[in-house]
């Protein structure tokens, strides 16, 4: 069996069917667990007191933020080396879900800051990789937007998400890389298993992450699939413009019945 | 019903209401246009078939 026979069309919509309402429960309870244990029923940390439960969203949408711009530039590869249609249509359909996972990382990280830091903001090397990864994403976006041509489209959002990839890479590790800034170095560095957070704060923190991770698979499924139908509208349109165009050959443009 | 989230009250309310706004906002966004386009697109389907 080959993963390419999901570049078809048919199939991803075929199994994409099947998949989506389980995703869909499964990221809902784990995403609804991690936040109701993480608000309700974890205590206050000794130094952050109660902004602590900022962690249950602002680890987890810094992640898919940064795992969502992965994800587009595996699309966009995959459609500029094999030019399969479907995973450039999922790189587009990711890349809102990317950007909203963006705003909260950096919407939550703000008003975290104010209290422990004594600023919503500074040019720390972190934060400032995360700018521009918002601002990749709405470049990445808009670009998509701007023209028509669907094909052209997406080659062009390729070589920008290639682009960006740097600064998504930048976003994770540029605390290693710049040793120097507000932000603190990760609190769950997967390669060591040397985490800084007590288990009474990581098993909530868990099922969050796995809960966002699931939740943007699954929203990224049903734009992707949204994605192919919108396009298929498309050219369904265009034939019936067409077929018009043909029954009426000497109809002014003006007076055509789609017009 | 709330845990006393002491003087950081503010803060922490204000970030869980942004997040789960612009959360339920992707997932409300999606799902609309999801039926919009399956709408029109069964139609235009309809459409076509009719014709043919």
């Amino acid at each position: 069996m080959s993963i390419w026979k999901y570049a078809n069309p048919t199939q991803f919509m075929r199994t994409s069917a099947w998949l989506l309402p389980g995703l869909s429960v499964l990221a809902a309870l784990c995403v609804a667990t991690g936040l109701v244990w993480g608000f309700f029923f974890t205590p206050d940390d000794f130094r952050q007191g109660s902004t602590v439960k900022i962690i249950y969203l602002h680890v987890p949408s810094a992640l898919m933020a940064i795992n969502a711009w992965l994800m587009m530039l595996v699309a966009s590869l995959i459609w500029l080396i094999r030019r399969h249609h479907v995973s450039a249509l999922a790189a587009k359909a990711a890349a809102p879900v990317g950007l909203v996972m963006t705003v909260i990382a950096l919407a939550t990280g703000a008003i975290w800051g104010e209290p422990m830091w004594g600023t919503y903001w500074a040019w720390d090397p972190r934060l400032t990789s995360f700018l521009i990864l918002f601002l990749f994403y709405l470049g990445y976006i808009a670009l998509w937007q701007a023209i028509e041509t669907q094909d052209t489209a997406a080659d062009l959002t390729s070589v920008l998400c290639l682009v960006g990839s740097v600064f998504a890479l930048l976003s994770r590790y540029a605390v290693n890389f710049w040793n120097q800034g507000l932000h603190q170095g990760t609190s769950v560095p997967v390669a060591t298993g040397e985490r800084s957070v007590a288990d009474v704060f990581f098993v909530p923190l868990v099922f969050s992450m796995v809960g966002f991770g699931l939740l943007f698979v699954a929203l990224v499924l049903l734009r992707t699939r949204t994605e192919i139908r919108s396009r298929r509208l498309h050219a369904l349109l265009a034939r019936e413009r067409a077929a018009d165009t043909r029954v009426a050959p000497n109809t002014p443009p003006s007076e055509s019945p789609t017009s | 019903m709330i845990p006393d989230l002491g003087k950081y009250q503010d803060t922490v309310l204000s970030a869980y209401g942004i997040s789960l706004l612009l959360l339920a906002a992707i997932i409300g966004l999606s799902i609309w246009r999801a039926r919009a386009v399956k709408r029109q697109l069964d139609a235009t389907e309809a459409r076509t078939n009719k014709r043919q």
